[in-house]
């Protein structure tokens, strides 16, 4: 297990050492796995040329930060509050739609780019906040898995507190919330790496440059280097960037899981 | 009818906010997909309708697609999907069985790789596999006598896939990975101790009677999303191979299909009519996992 921990760990080791080798380490031959003679050139390289942008970094950086700050909020609550009645109230028409939810997370996201397109367009948001937020806000997979886990709760639960006179408000907020942590925790971790990384948005949405985002940014500066020299350890760096972010939220909160499970009342 | 609508306004009140951005951002986007199956579109001129037109050229002229497309769709398929889902499965419950920080810390090791797309992957694998001397795989290989001349790992037609399937799977222990682990650890905890007392012996027989009954939503959750993520595959083999398409076609996927005609040749109609195809054969694929594991409701 543990072994195996480790070999599914060790290209993400490689990423951080790829990140401080100096270039002649990079084309090293034979490769070395781990850095000798670990320097931040690299680090030093990508604000070089992050500093010559016309649009501030720390721009970038602040869209990305407050959009994925919002996008998590956002699909969370949206989620849950649409997950609960599909699943614990027997409304007509329940079936449809969550079929039809199942059936929209399994179209290829490709096609639908220009039409899409048309839709932001129309909507006049586009260069604005919202035009990166609502797209990435109805989150299918996110229904769907809070769907499954609010299934799990037992509806005499529910019952007993709308005998105690709680309303569908109360009920979600204090019964059907604390008991979906876990899953919650696991949609907020989704709805992070959803739009920490999307270019897309800012690809067709955004025309002006400040309104764009880091990942975006950053993949301007490092597209089509597979064969390339320069800029090898600028593009090692920006890896590291994109992936660092997701494991800090993912490691607060899956910890945040644990303990809410050691520590609720539920079992 | 109406009062029986209207008696479920809050449910339906619930359930707006989603509803509009969904509807907005998703719905109508993939009818318009739809509505351009049925047409001839370059994304310039205005979508020209030509009926069955497209369907009828996928499904009995398009060599590309049914000699390579469909079958490696197929392939990767069979083997990515359940293998990825049995994986993720036992993955989740060996680290259900580890104490409290190490837990996380394994945990935390399975689920990055599936972060690690794009740029990240390119930079991981490429220096791995690379076909000359100098790989890892291949100097590792050489060194210990195992091979005697360096394998094009992600370059020749045989080992693409191969390839493919490996550093797919890899990076499979997403979001179904860790459903299927919230969802054992959410089990009840008195369900277990009910279980040795009526005669359970073993961790593997507490497995099955306890843990995976008790976790169908979660089971269900991790299939459909199984399903989903190896059909819509596509990029990895063009980013392994650094070539598009990928060498006698060998990791030509239907998602690579899609691109190869949506944004190589423009032909956004028949692209719309692929995925359209795709959809379907998800469909089916996402019927038997139901048929396996959904509740009697659904």
């Amino acid at each position: 297990m543990l072994a195996l921990s480790v070999m599914m760990i060790l290209p993400i080791i490689y990423i951080f050492n790829h990140a401080f080798k100096p270039y002649h380490e990079l084309f090293i031959y034979p490769p070395k796995f781990f850095v000798q003679e670990p320097n931040i050139q690299n680090f030093v390289e990508l604000f070089w040329v992050t500093s010559n942008s016309i649009v501030p970094v720390s721009r970038y950086l602040f869209n990305s930060l407050f959009i994925s700050a919002a996008s998590v909020i956002g699909v969370t609550i949206v989620s849950a509050l649409c997950a609960y009645p599909l699943s614990k109230h027997p409304f007509p028409g329940r079936k449809w739609i969550f079929a039809t939810i199942i059936l929209m997370l399994m179209f290829t996201p490709e096609v639908i780019q220009i039409p899409r397109y048309l839709v932001v367009s129309n909507l006049g948001i586009m260069n604005t906040y919202w035009g990166h937020l609502l797209p990435v806000l109805a989150l299918p997979v996110a229904v769907f898995l809070l769907k499954q886990f609010v299934d799990q709760i037992p509806d005499s639960l529910l019952e007993a507190s709308r005998i105690d006179g709680a309303n569908e408000l109360i009920v979600f907020v204090r019964i059907v919330i604390p008991m979906c942590m876990p899953a919650i925790a696991t949609v907020a971790i989704l709805a992070f790496q959803n739009s920490w990384g999307n270019v897309e948005t800012s690809m067709l949405f955004m025309q002006d440059d400040e309104m764009k985002n880091f990942p975006f940014f950053l993949s301007t500066l490092t597209n089509n280097l597979a064969n390339n020299v320069a800029r090898q350890g600028a593009a090692a760096v920006a890896a590291l960037i994109m992936l660092v972010p997701n494991l800090i939220f993912f490691v607060i909160l899956q910890s945040k899981v644990i303990s809410t499970m050691a520590h609720s009342g539920i079992k | 009818m109406w009062s029986r609508l209207w008696s479920f306004r809050v449910s339906y009140l619930f359930m707006a906010p989603f509803f509009i951005c969904f509807a907005l951002f998703i719905v109508i986007p993939i009818l318009a997909a739809v509505g351009l199956s049925f047409t001839y579109y370059n994304g310039i001129e205005p979508p020209r309708f030509i009926g069955w037109s497209n369907f009828q050229y996928l499904i009995a002229q398009d060599l590309l697609f049914l000699k390579y497309a469909l079958p490696n769709t197929f392939k990767f398929a069979v083997i990515v999907g359940p293998g990825g889902y049995a994986a993720a499965f036992l993955l989740a419950w060996l680290i259900s069985r580890l104490r409290g920080s190490l837990r996380k810390w394994v945990a935390l090791a399975m689920y990055t790789p599936s972060l690690t797309v794009g740029i990240a992957m390119t930079i991981i694998w490429l220096p791995l596999l690379s076909g000359d001397r100098i790989g890892y795989l291949n100097s590792f290989l050489l060194k210990i006598g195992f091979i005697d001349i360096p394998k094009l790992w992600v370059t020749s037609p045989e080992l693409l896939m191969n390839s493919m399937i490996v550093v797919t799977l890899w990076s499979s222990m997403g979001v179904g990975f860790l459903a299927m682990l919230a969802g054992i650890l959410n089990v009840d905890t008195t369900l277990y101790e009910a279980g040795k007392i009526d005669g359970i012996k073993n961790n593997l027989q507490e497995l099955w009677f306890i843990t995976i009954p008790s976790m169908k939503p979660q089971m269900l959750f991790g299939a459909v999303m199984a399903i989903v993520t190896t059909f819509k595959t596509g990029s990895i083999g063009v980013e392994l191979s650094g070539q598009n398409p990928t060498p006698e076609y060998a990791g030509h996927l239907i998602v690579n299909h899609i691109n190869d005609y949506g944004f190589i040749r423009f032909e956004m109609g028949y692209a719309a009519t692929i995925s359209v195809f795709l959809l379907i054969l998800m469909y089916f694929a996402n019927k038997l996992s139901w048929g396996l594991f959904g509740s009697k409701e659904e």
